[in-house]
């Protein structure tokens, strides 16, 4: 009882110092952020015309531009995703377990590519691809044609190389963490009991870095979806995604309700997602 | 069918961790690599299992060398110390992997999955995932799954050490008792302890700094260890540095009588006497010194006398008085009850 009663106000006074320290930033973050993202969705209920309503809401719903900028981001960002999970658990495999000179320079380097911005990727790729490219270059002049035939570029089929190109590390990264707490007793239990390494991939390897993929796959899910500078620099016009379509209707078409619309569903689609991949990523790490 | 090791060599960057070994199992045999860690023993198993590729010298198993063959072609079963059980998978399903992996009929599969479950008492657990049972109980689902494939070797690596004491004594005698159920089988097991080597094996290699020290049976190796090293390590021993004499050797300036057969008179040597015949009081070859340290250990004592600056350890029954810290003592011990090394000479107080 006494050392109740003793460390009651004892305990306290940190909890009203801590609310004291946490109350400044907390209001700057709030101040900064999520107030101009009240006023997005206040935006989004106040047609021009006056007034509040869902108005707005409707007549983004109704249009064209918007069901297929909104099935352009789902299945762009879904495919991307896929080929990096393919493409990101292959390297990754091969990074961990077939031991090449290099191979910690490589994981490495993945941890740079990481912090890399995303239209630096696109714009790599316009140089080796685009319609004025080294590879255009290249087959314009060894066959005199009049122009090369990469013009994927500017397809959809070219947002999705660039963003599988851009976020396959980060499926790696997960998963390479993932490989490296894989018990090398059990693989060579496997190979011992006669498995050759298809069925030791198949069979322990990719079950037991599910997780991993889980998460890494998740947070490319989200990221792909958000993706804007990957979209703008490939220069697709027929390629139009949610952020795309919000930068169309604010700053080309002044729509700025219409925008507010567009931008409150594809921070509803992330918050989803994200909440669906801390789901996963806590899954992972138990 | 047996394993045999002819001059493997293995190496990494140039560091020999196996030099030159050679052994052989015998089909059936119960083989033990005993040896300190680093000592090479863990090299030459998984040269047996394929893991590691000798730089030298050829393995066989029976009368085919397996020496370029990959792990998954040798058909051997191979329990280690960490269990290497696959987590995501049940019981059931663990022991049936290698029969997959070998194309089994799925009849087949369920019958002899039932079967090596059952040999290891581990049947009731089938349906279990490994994180759901003990480490005594994953050891068993772990040499089920090694005796599904029904190997002809079976590779051992300190199958025993993540267990504690007591599991660990039942856990022999249930290898023991597989054994007698697969007299066909023959069995490498690594281990560092004397206990597990000395209690299941039908021969013990003992193994020192890459090499091979001594093989020989249990008994032999512990009777009349061949070196210093052999002797410390396969049981205990008190190791005297002596001088050989003519009819006897003699430690610091006692006279001890003593089998000198093969002994060059006038050089060094150990005397190797193991605690347990060493006794108190007068008797033949005695020593006089006094008592550095008494342990008491129940049914024994463990006294530890100092002599001319060595230590002697002696394990007496229990004594109803015993001596203090101190005392003046006289320790014995019979004639040939002492082995004289002549290889091996260190002083090991």
């Amino acid at each position: 009882m006494a050392s109740a009663t003793l460390s009651t106000p004892a305990k306290a006074r940190p909890r009203a110092a801590a609310w004291a320290w946490a109350l400044p930033p907390v209001g700057l973050l709030a101040l900064v952020f999520l107030y101009p993202l009240a006023l997005v969705v206040q935006q989004s209920v106040r047609p021009d015309t006056g007034g509040t309503s869902v108005q707005p809401y409707a007549d983004v719903f109704a249009s064209e531009a918007f069901r297929e900028a909104l099935w352009t981001t789902v299945w762009l960002a879904a495919a991307s995703t896929a080929g990096c999970l393919v493409l990101g658990f292959v390297l990754a495999l091969i990074i961990a377990f077939v031991p090449f000179p290099g191979a910690r320079a490589v994981s490495r380097f993945i941890d740079v590519f990481l912090s890399f911005p995303s239209f630096l990727i696109t714009l790599a790729l316009l140089f080796i691809y685009g319609s004025t490219g080294m590879a255009g270059g290249l087959w314009t002049d060894a066959t005199g044609a009049g122009e090369g035939p990469f013009q994927f570029l500017t397809t959809p089929w070219g947002v999705l190389l660039a963003e599988i190109t851009y976020f396959t590390p980060f499926v790696m990264r997960p998963l390479l963490a993932a490989f490296s707490q894989l018990d090398t007793a059990q693989l060579e239990a496997a190979s011992s009991l006669g498995a050759r390494a298809p069925r030791i991939i198949r069979r322990i390897i990719l079950p037991e870095s599910l997780p991993a993929l889980a998460a890494g796959g998740s947070l490319v899910l989200v990221l792909c979806l958000n993706e804007f500078g990957i979209v703008l620099f490939t220069g697709a016009k027929g390629v139009t995604t949610l952020p795309m379509l919000v930068y169309g209707k604010a700053i080309l078409e002044s729509d700025y309700p219409g925008a507010c619309v567009v931008a409150v569903v594809n921070v509803l689609i992330s918050v989803g997602l994200y909440g669906l991949y801390r789901v996963v990523s806590r899954r992972a790490g138990a | 069918m047996g394993i045999r090791f002819d001059a493997v060599t293995v190496a990494y960057d140039g560091n020999v961790v196996l030099d030159a070994l050679d052994l052989t199992v015998a089909p059936g045999e119960v083989m033990a690599l005993l040896g300190p860690s680093g000592s090479g023993k863990t090299t030459a198993l998984r040269a047996v299992a394929g893991f590691v590729r000798p730089a030298s010298g050829r393995v066989f198993l029976g009368d085919r060398d397996v020496t370029d063959l990959p792990p998954h072609r040798r058909g051997i079963g191979m329990v280690v110390q960490s269990y290497a059980l696959f987590p995501h998978l049940r019981v059931e399903d663990n022991v049936a992997f290698g029969l997959k992996a070998r194309k089994v009929p799925k009849a087949e599969i369920r019958t002899r999955v039932a079967e090596a479950l059952e040999m290891t008492g581990m049947a009731a657990y089938a349906r279990r995932h490994p994180r759901e049972l003990s480490g005594g109980q994953q050891q068993r689902v772990a040499i089920a799954r090694a005796l599904a494939i029904r190997p002809d070797v079976l590779l051992l690596d300190e199958p025993l050490s993540a267990l504690d004491a007591q599991l660990r004594s039942g856990m022999l005698a249930e290898l023991a008792r597989l054994h007698r159920e697969l007299p066909e089988v023959s069995i490498l097991y690594v281990t560092h302890d004397q206990v597990e080597a000395l209690t299941l094996a039908d021969r013990i290699a003992v193994m020192d700094k890459a090499r091979l020290q001594a093989c020989g049976t249990p008994r032999e190796l512990y009777r009349a260890p061949a070196d210093a090293f052999t002797a410390s390590f396969v049981g205990n021993a008190n190791l005297l540095p002596v001088t050989v004499g003519s009819a006897g050797v003699s430690f610091a300036d006692a006279e001890i009588a003593v089998d000198t057969a093969g002994a060059v008179p006038g050089a060094r040597a150990t005397l190797c006497v193991r605690p347990h015949l060493v006794g108190i009081g007068a008797g033949p070859n005695r020593l006089t010194g006094t008592v550095a340290e008494v342990q008491w250990r129940g049914a024994t004592h463990r006294l530890y006398v100092d002599v001319a600056g060595h230590r002697v350890m002696a394990d007496v029954r229990e004594l109803r008085e015993p001596p203090a810290h101190g005392d003046p003592v006289t320790v014995h011990f019979a004639p040939e009850d002492a082995v004289l090394l002549t290889a091996g000479v260190g002083g090991h107080g």
